[in-house]
């Protein structure tokens, strides 16, 4: 028996033991001028050609660069590997001019030829490296018909037809340039080999734990402060919020509604917002059922109480939107729109009017996704706000991947609302993509509500074929107008991006893009 | 016994083989496409069918699985879609993570429930045993992955004593000790449950053999009690709480995908989940088949050991 105690006491000791040991590296902080970010998931791969998720993109925009980039804090192009371009009359053949003297981190230099072969290996399917893909956003480039190498370093781009979202495309993860040297050498591999021209060259990549980039000195844009970033994937909300209270991170992106106060009230971090080019709405079904009807699609507009949904549910991480445009698109934004004001005695008599009065909907709801914020507390409220004004809302809720296989090809004969949410680089993606006639899923588009204008149609279009920016916003204005009045969505939420960063953090700033640029970061 | 052991691996063969089948097709018929996850937003059907194509899914179902088979028997396990890099390497060091994270609790749900167990059984109603039956049934009715997230709030928040997750520190750090401080948390999260359940078991299974006639033979020949309870008790007890130890390996590999969450243990259970959210066929398959050549195994290694022990069974 003494013996069973001797053991038991022995095991204690032992725990203990460890916990001693250990203790010492754990409470050490995070080494100084290396920062480490907490990050949402493990990234799929350091191509940027070959990855779709935001979560990646917060790693490859500080180890590439595109032709162009966002200029800081806005959404507009400015020089980056191109000092200048210059657009034909036509808006079909852009020529850019290459900075000299820029290295990839592999030692090979940036020359036309290299811009050339990113944009063949995307969208070329002969072209021998193609198969290092897939290219899964290549659209994004599909108008270019032809890039051809002028000189060292002049490229030119044939378009097939004027594209005004070219350049801030450009600007996109999509458009970073990649070492052709380093495609050649690691072939389907060069995920996780990336070269590129940015601010931090490629370290290490360890499978779900951390990947490391340091900095690079030869930086044409001047070397970045930080000696090294490393980013750790932390896919639990409270597990990342736990590890930043506990030191082991100094960033985090993406703090849950629920711990932002914890790190605001606190001295030790600094909380970031910014609002993004982000938009949260309800599709409604234009095409069969009361919603078909504009008044009651106007009416569900004024009876969901959007201010208590941003303030409540999503506890002010957002703020309610107007129309489709977000305003980070601050140039084509039209500021004179206002939000549907929440109304319920209006949205009643407009539904009496349109003799719906206790229609039954059905409504799709997905349990998260990409934008998606808290979809289900959201759905729920949105369901008894239209409960108020005598309509019967009828909840299905889908796993995300499922609800796109049900939303994407169209709400016909299914349902009545579905939640979606997008977040996009230029105005034009969007509504381009789910407001026209020509975007109805069986035409291979995202309006999945059947809505229909053929004045929208022909402001999109005109928008998308000039090159002149202040026409653009003009034109992309008036839609803005005629897609609020007949309210084809519920629109109801612009998201701000958060993080939070230790106080020993300077200098860093979200960007509208919802990039995370790290050049001028610096940690004490 | 080898003969036993080699017809018991074969039995398994077969097994693996339908149970390919059945991940292929459950994953078929659960709605969603891996084009579709790739692409959110972006998946429009023409988009859809293009990257399909270019993911070689375009092919028939049959087709598919008879080139998945084919490649695999030859140790190709194919390439993930969703970490773009080949299934074997990533479900390999998955693997190996998870053996850690579960052997640990393991051996600590086996040592820290049977010296429960056996006290407890011994000081039966004394203070002792009943802390004991206190904190075993607290243990049991806790939910895992909040008793998790409070041992993070304590130990890495409050106290800063052990780190909050992952398995190496991110800078410096991936020697032993460095695992060890990464591994305490989890592990011990991970076994509370195990722990419990193999000392209600032990202590019930001793109670019934210290009233057996011949533990009173063995004291009236005058054997000190240690020896007594140590050999004669405790090695029969063993028995009938082996098997039980095998089922919780069972149990706590299937834990292990909550606690791996938690506390971001790069293990084959969180790996599991996120590749069937995002669809990737390739991925389930190759980590599917691991954890069921493992269950089989360990079962295998329960009863060859019960064999060993149980001097009834021995042919």
């Amino acid at each position: 028996m003494r013996r069973l105690s001797r053991m038991l006491t022995a095991a204690w000791l032992g725990m203990l033991a460890v916990l001693g040991m250990t203790s010492v590296g754990a409470v050490a902080q995070t080494p100084p001028n290396v920062l480490i970010v907490g990050q949402i998931a493990e990234p799929k791969s350091l191509d940027p050609h070959a990855v779709t998720a935001v979560n990646d993109f917060r790693i490859l925009m500080n180890v590439y660069d595109g032709l162009v980039r966002y200029k800081d804090g806005t959404l507009q192009v400015e020089p980056a590997l191109a000092e200048s371009w210059t657009i034909s009359e036509d808006g079909k053949t852009y020529t850019f001019k290459l900075r000299d003297g820029v290295k990839f981190h592999d030692g090979s230099a940036l020359t036309a030829e290299a811009v050339k072969f990113n944009f063949d290996r995307m969208l070329d399917e002969n072209h021998p490296y193609h198969e290092t893909g897939p290219f899964p956003l290549s659209f994004f480039f599909s108008t270019i018909e032809n890039v051809t190498a002028k000189d060292a370093l002049t490229v030119e781009f044939q378009l097939s037809a004027p594209y005004a979202p070219f350049l801030s495309n450009l600007a996109y993860p999509t458009g970073l340039i990649v070492s052709p040297e380093m495609v050649k050498q690691h072939g389907k591999d060069f995920g996780r080999n990336p070269s590129g021209t940015g601010a931090f060259k490629f370290a290490e990549w360890e499978s779900n734990a951390k990947v490391v980039v340091v900095r690079n000195d030869d930086y044409w844009d001047g070397a970045p402060k930080l000696e090294a970033v490393v980013y750790r994937p932390i896919t639990d909300a409270n597990t990342r919020v736990a590890e930043m209270l506990s030191g082991g991170i100094d960033m985090m992106v993406e703090v849950p509604p629920d711990n932002v106060a914890t790190f605001a009230d606190d001295a030790t971090f600094l909380m970031h917002e910014q609002a993004g080019p982000h938009v949260w709405f309800l599709i409604l079904n234009a095409k069969e059922g009361p919603l078909a009807d504009k008044r009651v699609r106007q009416a569900v507009n004024y009876a969901i109480d959007k201010t208590a949904l941003v303030n409540n549910v999503l506890q002010g991480t957002a703020e309610v939107a107007a129309g489709p445009t977000p305003p980070a698109f601050s140039w084509a934004y039209n500021d004179s729109l206002q939000p549907y004001p929440y109304d319920p005695e209006k949205a009643k008599s407009l539904i009496k009017e349109a003799g719906h009065d206790g229609a039954e909907l059905t409504f799709y709801v997905t349990e998260g996704g990409s934008g998606m914020l808290d979809p289900i507390p959201m759905g729920a409220a949105i369901q008894a706000d239209l409960a108020k004004v005598g309509l019967n809302v009828k909840i299905e809720t889908y796993e995300w991947n499922t609800f796109l296989g049900k939303v994407n090809p169209g709400l016909e004969g299914k349902a009545d609302m579905a939640e979606m949410a997008w977040m996009t680089n230029d105005p034009d993606t969007l509504p381009y993509l789910a407001l026209r006639t020509d975007a109805w899923p069986d035409k291979g588009g995202f309006n999945s509500g059947y809505y229909s204008n053929p004045k929208v149609d022909e402001l999109l279009e005109a928008a998308r074929s000039s090159t002149d920016q202040a026409e653009r916003a003009k034109l992309y204005k008036q839609m803005q107008e005629i897609v609020r009045e007949d309210a084809p969505w519920a629109f109801i939420a612009n998201w701000k991006q958060n993080a939070a960063t230790s106080s020993r953090v300077e200098g860093f700033a979200l960007q509208p893009s919802f990039f995370l640029i790290l050049r001028d970061v610096t940690k004490n | 016994m080898s003969s036993y052991i080699a017809k018991r691996l074969l039995y398994a063969v077969p097994v693996l083989f339908g149970l390919t089948i059945i991940v292929f097709l459950i994953m078929a018929m659960i709605p969603g496409d891996p084009a579709t996850a790739i692409l959110g937003s972006y998946a429009t059907p023409e988009n859809v069918e293009r990257l399909n194509r270019q993911l070689g899914l375009d092919k028939s179902l049959a087709e598919q699985y008879w080139i998945w088979l084919g490649n695999m028997l030859q140790g190709d396990f194919g390439r993930s879609y969703s970490l773009n890099r080949p299934v074997l390497d990533e479900v390999l060091e998955r693997f190996g993570a998870t053996l850690i994270l579960a052997g640990s609790a393991l051996l600590l749900c086996s040592i820290l429930g049977l010296l429960a167990g056996v006290y407890s059984a011994v000081r039966q109603f004394g203070w002792g045993d009943r802390l004991i039956t206190l904190f075993v049934l607290i243990g049991i009715s806790l939910p895992s992955f909040w008793l998790g997230l409070l041992l993070i709030l304590l130990f890495a928040v409050e106290w800063k004593l052990l780190p909050a997750s992952g398995m190496y520190a991110i800078y410096g750090g991936g020697d032993l000790p460095d695992l060890i401080a990464h591994l305490t948390l989890p592990a011990i999260t991970l076994s509370v449950v195990a722990t419990g359940v193999i000392a209600r078991l032990t202590r019930a299974s001793m109670l019934e053999i210290l009233r057996q006639d011949y533990i009173r033979t063995a004291r009236a020949k005058g054997l000190g009690e240690r020896r007594v309870i140590a050999r004669h008790a405790f090695k029969s007890a063993l028995v009938s709480v082996i098997p039980v130890i095998g089922i919780q390996a069972g149990f706590v590999l299937g834990g292990a995908v909550y606690i791996e969450t938690v506390f971001q243990w790069p293990g084959i259970g969180r790996m599991l989940v996120q590749a069937i959210a995002t669809r990737d066929i390739l991925l389930v398959q190759g980590g599917v088949l691991i954890v069921a050549a493992s269950y089989v195994l360990f079962n295998l290694l329960a009863d060859v050991l019960q064999h060993k022990l149980d001097p009834r069974l021995k042919t």
